[in-house]
Parts: structure tokens; sequence; C-alpha cells
């Protein structure tokens, strides 16, 4: 069946054409959103993609998080709609409080453009279920904020039920404080919430789309999402 | 009336920005200064005569976007 999916774009957002073409290619129809639009009814999949919302200014995701489309994010998420959140739109999920944590700036406060590798820890989540068993995803990350912290308890939490899907790794799969790029609290590069529907991560799958262009691992993300 | 909001990180939340400063200090010889954490301080012009109303409207809008509980902790003040 086809999956009808929305991106949604804020004043800022700069991955949404990429994630456009990346849903597209994966044979989805896809639409864009405005942040000012108010209705999310027809869709199966919401993205939030990367960029600079609002000039990440305040708090990277501090503003978009208030703008009217999230209310309906928040809804339709409650309704156990899907939602990916890329960088900014990771950020934008915290900030509205739909994943626990926050991002802070990266530990060695550089912007940081290249590719990681990252291990996938929950292949049970409807973003990951396509992917090869222990197969580690090359996938470019870009951001100055992906540094994610939360408090004790709250890591106890998301180890406990699952909800890290992706550690930063190294090439054979080990997760090293060498492969940790920004000084995530326990390598940490994308988390899901307790009902398994919103999921959000630094690196951009959509950027992985082609071997032309350094990698097609991102592919995996966008087909788990296209089946079941 | 004026009031002045300060924003810091929570203790306990690692700040790389105030450790970057403490150590370039550090070189230029400030070897008394024992650590450097950097908040953000927010001016805000407010329409309300009633210090006490404005106060709660002022707490109320930095629990919702001014601060992040998560990681931040903040104090209103007024400016005299």
């Amino acid at each position: 069946m086809e999956v009808k999916s929305a991106v949604i774009v804020f004043p800022g957002s700069n991955c949404d054409a990429d994630v456009y073409e990346a849903l597209r290619l994966m044979g989805a129809r896809v639409e864009y959103v405005w942040h000012k639009e108010r209705q999310l009814d027809d869709y199966d999949l919401v993205v939030l993609p990367g960029g600079f919302s609002y000039g990440d200014y305040l708090r990277a995701g501090a503003i978009a998080r208030f703008s009217p489309i999230m209310q309906e994010v928040v809804r339709f998420s409650r309704k156990g709609g899907r939602v990916l959140g890329i960088c900014n739109g990771f950020q934008i999920l915290t900030e509205a409080g739909l994943l626990p944590g926050a991002l802070l700036r990266n530990q060695n406060l550089r912007f940081v453009c290249k590719f990681v590798y990252v291990r996938v820890e929950n292949p049970h989540t409807p973003f990951t279920h396509r992917i090869p068993v222990k197969k580690p995803l090359r996938i470019p990350i870009a951001h100055g904020e992906g540094n994610y912290v939360i408090d004790l308890a709250g890591l106890k939490q998301l180890e406990s039920n699952g909800q890290i899907v992706f550690r930063y790794a190294t090439a054979d799969n080990q997760i090293t404080p060498e492969a940790n790029p920004n000084g995530s609290v326990a390598n940490i590069a994308g988390i899901i919430n307790p009902e398994g529907n919103v999921l959000g991560m630094m690196p951009h799958p959509e950027r992985a789309m082609e071997a032309l262009l350094g990698s097609e691992d991102g592919r995996w993300v966008f087909e788990s999402l296209m089946s079941g | 009336m004026k009031f002045l909001i300060k924003v810091r990180l929570k203790n306990g939340i690692l700040d790389p920005q105030g450790k970057t400063v403490h150590q370039a200090l550090q070189h230029l010889g400030y070897k008394q200064i024992q650590d450097v954490r950097i908040g953000k301080l927010i001016e805000v012009e407010i329409d309300e005569s009633d210090p006490q109303k404005a106060r709660q409207i002022l707490q109320e809008a930095s629990q919702k976007l001014l601060a992040n509980p998560v990681i931040e902790d903040f104090e209103i003040q007024p400016e005299e």
C-alpha cells in the first residue's frame, strides 16, 4: 500500500527537499506541509526535517515547537501515527516533549559534518525492521547541537525499554568513545518513544540514498517505513 | 516594567562552552579562576504594573519557552 507522507516545512528548514526526494524514491506519496497548517489527518507518516528552524534562536527547536502544526503533530502521534524527526527535527521533538532528554552543544564546540557509523540497537521498530541484522549504517551527520543528555533515571528507562535505537559506532559495529562525534551520553544517536511510533535521530538518512553520493544505507530507514 | 531573566544550565550538566572559555582564561594566566559556566541573560519589557502578576507571567513564559526545564534553571529579577 502506498504510504502517505508529509514533510513539515518550518522557516529555516533546509533538508525538506532531500527528505521529499528520499520518500518519493522509496515509493511514498509525499507532500510538503507548511508549519502554519493545522491538519494532518490524511497521512501515515510525518517527517520533521533538518535545518535551522527559526535560526536556532534561543535553543535549537525551541520556537518551532510552538508552530501551529506541532499541536497537530502531537495529536497525530497520540493516535499512533509515525513521526520521524531528523537532526533539527529531533531537537524539535525533544523540545516538544514527544521524546525525553535534550540536545546540547557538541562537546568539542564544533559543527560536525561527516559520515559516521551507527549501530542499530533496536531492529523491532517501524523505522528499523528492514535493516539487515548487525549491519552498521554509514550515514552523515551535520550538526552543532547533537550532544544528547538525559538524567541517569531517564537513561536507565531508555535502556530497559529498548528506546535507544541508534548509537554511534565504529565501522565494525563497536561502541567506543572515539566513535562518539559529539559527546552524547552512551553514544546515543537516535531514540524512540515508549509507544514506538516517534523516532528522533541526529544522522541524516535522507543524505545517504545514493551510492554515488557516498552511501545508500539511509534507504533502509525509509524502506522500513514503507512496509509494515 | 523591566525584568532580567537569568537562564543557566543545571548543575551537573556539562557546559563545553564554559570549559573552553575557562581553558582560554588559564592560558591567559588567570590561574585563580577555577570554573566558568555560561548562561543567558534575557531582558524583558512587560506591560503589567503589578510586579507580582508580572512575575507570574514571566514564570510561565520561562517554563514554557525561555528555558528548557530538562537542562536549564532560571531566575527572574526586576531591573531597577
